[in-house]
């Protein structure tokens, strides 16, 4: 296999079109994803190759393609949907926390829902309010529910064929930040799946852990760091739920120091999560306590002050910097 | 003004074919007496014979596990006494390829579809959230919140519709379902796509304590069709005879592909929302007499009777096999079920998280320790 040049939108929409090739009980569906192939164009062409019947629009209301697509799974149906952003998911939140999360366990393993939605996620892309939540808590909080999120132009395409392989309901956040980003990749798909971390940099000094967005961000301030002297390791959790607390505890024990990186509010947050359980299993391998770099406890700011939430290179490093090097 | 634009509706012929009728469809009144109807044919005698057999197993059923609460064994039980006409009827019209999607009020419906008694009373018995295979009578699970199944009802349908299959979606929902925003969202998406959907509303007047005046001013539910291009039709909830040729016509026009259908059944909760409510707090024994009066066994007796279709002892073979049903139902209910805690983390995902791994051997460790 070659490796093409290929933007993580352009990954994400092979990723769909070989799917639904594969399979034809593959559908896709949401708001503006027909014609127009969707306000990202993830879903650019595939009315046009697959017929109206598999790509379609449907009338603007999200609980109702998040229902409709429970039904549709329950008659054999493989249902991928869009939420155009992740701050429109929540008239959907009802059918996502109520049936879709619940189905299985209902109905004890009766009813299965091969279901992927799909959400354009977080910011960095000066968007008006509403369209830049990080909404990750509030599904991985949700028994049920798997959830993953890919930091690379590579893992885009290979989680998004795993998760609509992948026989329970799952919410792919796509970080809109990287949509443009580009790469030279091997479109396979590729190893781990779903529920595995992987260390994307190594490094002896300190751990970031990441997910998403912050992917690129911490890889950016490893790389910085190395310029000063000190070697921090990278992971990429990939997958919020099910959480790797092994490759996560594992990279954790070799440096002993660690900073999580995430662009959701820190409060009662997957950040928090990572803090707690890594603690939790890690105490005595700990040279100093978890650091987070994550947004504020505020609203997403209008784009003129976005910069001041996201992680940035310099919260990243002057939070290692604070990692308790000298004993104090 | 007289002057035709490209936004001009011909209301007339809209109205026609999406409004109900003014009067709900009744073919046999509460004093068993038959009404010819323009429209609606009344259904054979042998058919009604059969549904009123069913009528009175329903009854016993609502009457039995309403017992049953007092006594224990079941943890809560929205019964539909008075009902009953609606509960059968919504199953009598359906064929085996059809689902049935039944809400927490729809016990006496599932088990007319066929599911076991004691397998449909899984939920309000507290051992699981539903107990049936779903796939086996295509009954959906029960849907406790309300509405948000309707969807669900709209997606069976459009996958049946996608694969060629010839399969209406009976979706049953209440009076205060239909304030919900999903009834909206799930009319229109049937609409949209053509899914052969009958949405079945039960208008028993009262959600809980709020009754239908506090719920909407339309005139009536069945109304609400117009706004998305789905035709409505009402039938008196008592009546066995025009529920069944309402309810048999929309399924049939669902099924030739017309696309969805609304039907509202004018019925009565005579008992209380369960065992858990009172309800002297928001209405009156005065409210509730005459309804009693149409009951809808006591007018489709006096209709079979009236015609020679129905003598003693086919009422007291009725009895007996209700009281069959009643039996089976106590000694089921009756018997000590412990669910296995092990199941708790069974079923979420096909295959189990590790966290969820972990922490059932924490339970089954502490469970082992509880029985030393």
């Amino acid at each position: 296999m070659t490796h093409v040049k290929l933007s993580m939108a352009q990954a994400l929409n092979q990723a769909l079109r070989d799917a639904m090739r594969a399979d034809e009980s593959v559908l896709m569906f949401g708001e503006d994803v027909g014609a127009l192939g969707g306000v990202f164009r993830i879903t650019d062409g595939l009315t046009a190759e697959f017929g109206e019947q598999r790509c379609f629009d449907t009338p603007l209301a999200e609980s109702g393609i998040v229902g409709l697509a429970v039904g549709l799974a329950m008659n054999g149906m493989r249902p991928v949907v869009e939420m155009q952003f992740d701050a429109f998911g929540y008239p959907a939140f009802e059918q996502v926390v109520s049936h879709v999360a619940k189905m299985r366990n209902r109905t004890r393993g009766r009813i299965t829902l091969p279901i992927v939605i799909r959400m354009p996620y977080a910011g960095g892309i000066g968007g008006v309010e509403h369209h830049c939540d990080s909404s990750e808590a509030y599904y991985a909080h949700t028994p049920g529910l798997t959830v993953v999120a890919p930091g690379t132009v590579a893992d885009a395409y290979t989680l998004l064929r795993r998760a609509i392989e992948f026989p329970d309901p799952v919410i792919f956040l796509e970080p809109k930040k990287l949509y443009w980003a580009k790469d030279e990749v091997d479109l396979t798909v590729a190893e781990p799946g779903i529920g595995k971390a992987v260390v994307r940099r190594e490094g002896a000094d300190a751990t970031l852990i990441a997910y998403g967005p912050t992917v690129p961000v911490a890889l950016e301030a490893a790389e910085a760091a190395a310029a000063e002297g000190r070697q921090l390791q990278v992971v990429d959790l990939r997958s919020i739920v099910p959480f790797d607390d092994e490759t996560v505890c594992a990279a954790v024990r070799r440096t002993g120091r660690a900073v999580v990186v995430a662009e959701a509010s820190g409060f009662a947050s997957v950040s928090s999560e990572i803090v707690a359980r890594v603690t939790e299993r890690c105490f005595h391998s700990l040279a100093a306590p978890i650091r987070r770099v994550t947004g504020f406890d505020i609203p997403y700011p209008p784009p003129k002050l976005e910069r001041h939430q996201l992680p940035s290179v310099d919260r990243i490093l002057d939070a290692v910097d604070d990692l308790q090097w000298d004993d104090r | 003004m007289s002057e035709r634009s490209e936004f001009t509706v011909e209301s007339g012929s809209v109205e026609q074919r999406l409004l109900p009728s003014a009067e709900p469809v009744r073919l046999i009144d509460q004093h068993g007496v038959a009404h010819e109807h323009p429209q609606y044919e009344m259904p054979a005698a042998q058919t009604l014979a059969g549904g009123y057999a069913q009528l009175v197993t329903g009854r016993r059923i609502n009457d039995q596990a309403g017992a049953l609460v007092r006594q224990g064994r079941l943890a809560v039980y929205p019964s539909s006494h008075g009902q009953e006409a609606c509960q059968i009827a919504a199953t009598m019209v359906l064929g085996a390829q059809d689902w049935l999607f039944p809400t927490y009020r729809d016990t006496v419906s599932i088990v007319s579809r066929g599911v076991d008694p004691i397998e449909t009373l899984t939920l309000l018995r507290g051992d699981w959230h539903s107990g049936y295979d779903p796939y086996e009578h295509k009954v959906a699970p029960q849907a406790t919140p309300l509405a948000t199944q309707l969807l669900h009802a709209v997606g069976v349908a459009h996958a049946a519709r996608l694969k060629g299959e010839d399969t209406v979606v009976m979706a049953l929902c209440g009076d205060g379902a239909t304030s919900e925003g999903d009834f909206h969202e799930a009319l229109n998406f049937a609409a949209v796509f053509r899914a052969p959907v009958v949405f079945f509303i039960q208008n028993n007047e009262y959600a809980i304590s709020v009754p239908l005046s506090k719920q909407t001013v339309a005139p009536s539910l069945a109304h609400k069709g117009i706004g998305y291009g789905v035709p409505g039709e009402r039938a008196d909830g008592n009546d066995l005879a025009g529920l069944l040729a309402v309810l048999g016509s929309a399924v049939a026009k669902a099924r030739a592909g017309e696309g969805p259908q609304l039907v509202e059944a004018h019925t009565y909760r005579v008992q209380a929302h369960t065992n858990a409510d009172d309800a002297s707090k928001y209405r009156d024994d005065a409210e509730v007499t005459p309804w009693l009066e149409r009951d809808p066994i006591k007018r489709l007796d006096a209709y079979l009777t009236g015609l020679g279709v129905l003598d003693d002892e086919a009422k007291q073979e009725a009895t007996r096999a209700a009281e069959k049903v009643a039996d089976a139902l106590r000694e089921g209910l009756m018997q000590e079920v412990q669910p296995d805690p092990a199941e708790l983390f069974e079923h979420l995902y096909t295959t189990p998280t590790p966290q969820l791994r972990e922490q059932a051997a924490f339970l089954a460790d502490e469970l082992a320790r509880e029985e030393v």
